[in-house]
């Protein structure tokens, strides 16, 4: 459980974090979404107690961070920017972490064994790749066995393979009853792997929601039909949960509260000939940066303004 | 995944277990930290080799009839034995600044300090086990420096045994002295929390200070030296000099102007480590 209360951040006169005040639940993960320059790795750094935050307060399972007896257990974060000396070990780092907490080896070894880095453990981490740095951030993160767990863009510089295996890992420490909270600039990601969804736009909240609420404000799913008898087959399909719309007429349907299967069968069980049937996926990034638009940091390069949340890689979910 | 479910397994909420920071772990944390860089081992070499190496290279060579250089100027075997702190304390200082300014550079400070995020235990931490660490290995090598160099001065005037009057003082306080700089070095690294930094401001207190002094008004001179921590006229040189020149401290004082000067550093270093963000 992590709860901001009212959270500012400034560094000079650029406020990074401004009044932001929302809970982060156990049992789910949670999404922390923003464009870049969002202020998401500032909210992080003062949840931990590294930067002190310029007015407004934050607890993490009931207390400030730092009363914690054992912090580790409490909270495992991985934070965005390297936190490692390149010089020693990703076991000599993980075992100097440890020590603080009379935390045995044998957890060392399993942390290690978990994040997949046994074979590179006795290696320096300077000369680990960004995955590997990523793995072995996390491996720092769980090695307290904490309650909420805390990374900042985790999937960054990991492999597909490396991807996936963070999503099951945020989906069972949820499953677990902890409280998972994972920022990221993209909607396509969170989308996959998130519950709940807190949307950040230059340090306000601009949503805490689920990204099924969001999907639903965004449009929701819908299909697209065109058949012989659009008539009859929208008073076919009406239900609870079910919403047709489409102009009078025309061929063409928009259907949302069933699948493109569900729809053809019952126009194929009532004989209406269907022409098209094609699902319609609501662009979540879009929708995303709809929302965060007019919020996006323009980078200072005078003239060319581009959005620094621009579509990098973004995928329509 | 099953290295996912046997890990996670292990860390089901039911079996918990009972962790806590306590400052005996901290330091427990800051030695293995020590022990697990290899640039702290080459550094504490260096300044090892400096100490040993450069003291019986000074009694091999002495001359007891030049007129200028080294030889001339050195009064008695400890003098000669502990030249070599002026390098080594260099050496000594910058493994301090490594030590907390490092973990600025390199991020490791996030880390550390979400681990204790009450801080002062860390610097609390580093300052034992790097004062621990330098006290025996310089206080080592200025025993070695001395004995290793008895046997070429043996018979000349200059020569002086571990039993002679105030020699144990001489070397223990040089072994003091490095420590305490090196401890210096650490809070000056984590005041300004850079590698460059924290050596500047070092070079310029131990060294540079002395030299500043001499294009102030010359009455300042005799006033100000005494009080300064490095070894030329300051109050490290009253530490490890077997005769006190005229207008120095006692041993005793200079070593708590010293101190002084070392406390004031880590007020300095706990006030920005406690104040400002990381
Ligand atoms: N230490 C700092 N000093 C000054 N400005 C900062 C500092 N940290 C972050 N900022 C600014 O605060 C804003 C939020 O940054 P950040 O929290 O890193 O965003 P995000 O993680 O969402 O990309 C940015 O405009 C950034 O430039
Ligand atoms: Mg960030």
């Amino acid at each position: 459980m992590i709860e901001l209360q009212h959270l500012v951040k400034r560094y000079g006169d650029k406020t990074a974090v401004d009044d932001l005040h929302f809970t982060v639940k156990p049992g789910v993960v949670t999404g922390f979404l923003g464009p870049n320059g969002a202020g998401k790795s500032t909210t992080m750094r003062m949840i931990l107690g590294l930067d002190a935050p310029t007015s407004g307060s934050v607890t993490v399972n009931g207390k400030r961070y730092s009363q914690h007896a054992a912090p580790l257990q409490e909270v495992g974060a991985l934070l965005e920017a390297r936190s490692i000396h390149p010089g020693r070990s990703a076991y000599n780092h993980l075992l100097a972490l440890a020590l603080t907490h009379g935390i045995p080896r044998r957890r060392v070894d399993e942390v290690i064994e978990l994040t997949g880095l046994a074979k590179v453990a006795k290696k320096r981490a300077g000369a680990f790749s960004l995955g590997m740095g990523q793995r072995l951030g996390i491996a720092a993160a769980l090695l307290g066995d904490p309650q909420t767990i805390m990374l900042d863009e985790p999937v960054n510089g990991l492999d597909p393979e490396g991807v996936l295996w963070i999503r099951t890992l945020l989906t069972d420490l949820a499953e677990q009853g902890r409280t998972v909270f994972v920022s990221s600039h993209l909607m396509s990601e969170m989308a996959l792997t998130a519950t709940n969804l807190v949307i950040i736009g230059r340090g306000r909240l601009m949503a805490d929601t689920t990204v099924a609420g969001f999907i639903d404000q965004a449009g929701g799913d819908s299909v697209k039909v065109v058949s012989a008898d659009s008539a009859r087959l929208r008073e076919l399909l009406l239900g609870p949960d079910v919403t047709v719309t489409g102009e009078a007429g025309s061929e063409t349907l928009a259907v949302s509260g069933l699948s493109a299967r569900q729809i053809g069968q019952t126009a194929a069980d009532a004989g209406i000939a269907v022409f098209e049937l094609t699902p319609q996926a609501v662009s979540l990034e879009e929708a995303f940066m709809t929302l965060t638009g007019d919020t996006v940091e323009y980078r200072s390069n005078a003239g060319s303004a581009s959005h620094a949340g621009a579509p990098e890689g973004s995928v329509a979910a | 995944m099953s290295t996912t479910l046997t890990a996670t397994e292990a860390a089901a909420p039911a079996k918990r277990a009972e962790y806590k920071v306590t400052f005996a772990r901290v330091v427990r944390s800051e030695w293995s930290k020590f022990l697990s860089l290899r640039s702290t081992w080459i550094t504490l070499a260096v300044a090892a080799l400096l100490l040993v190496g450069i003291g019986i290279m000074g009694a091999y060579r002495y001359d007891p009839t030049a007129l200028r250089g080294p030889s001339a100027d050195a009064h008695d075997a400890v003098t000669i034995a502990l030249r070599s702190t002026e390098l080594a304390q260099l050496a000594l200082g910058v493994l301090g600044v490594l030590a907390t300014a490092g973990e600025y550079t390199t991020g490791l400070i996030r880390s550390t300090l979400a681990a204790v995020p009450k801080r002062l235990p860390v610097l609390g931490a580093k300052v034992l086990v790097y004062f621990g660490v330098v006290l025996v290995v310089a206080t080592a090598g200025a025993f070695l420096s001395f004995l290793g160099g008895e046997p070429f001065l043996h018979g000349k005037a200059i020569a002086l045994t571990l039993s002679s009057s105030g020699v144990l003082r001489c070397l223990f306080g040089a072994g003091l002295y490095l420590a305490l700089i090196a401890v210096l070095g650490a809070a000056l690294g984590m005041l300004v929390r850079s590698v460059a930094g924290g050596i500047s401001l070092l070079v310029v207190l131990l060294m540079l200070l002395p030299v500043f002094l001499d294009i102030l008004p010359s009455s300042w001179k005799p006033d100000v030296s005494p009080y300064l921590p490095g070894l030329e006229g300051g109050a490290g040189g009253s530490i490890i000099a077997l005769h006190q020149e005229s207008g120095t401290l006692s041993p005793g004082a200079g070593l708590a102007v010293l101190c002084a000067w070392v406390v004031a550093a880590l007020i300095g270093a706990a006030y920005r480590l406690l104040r400002s963000d990381s």
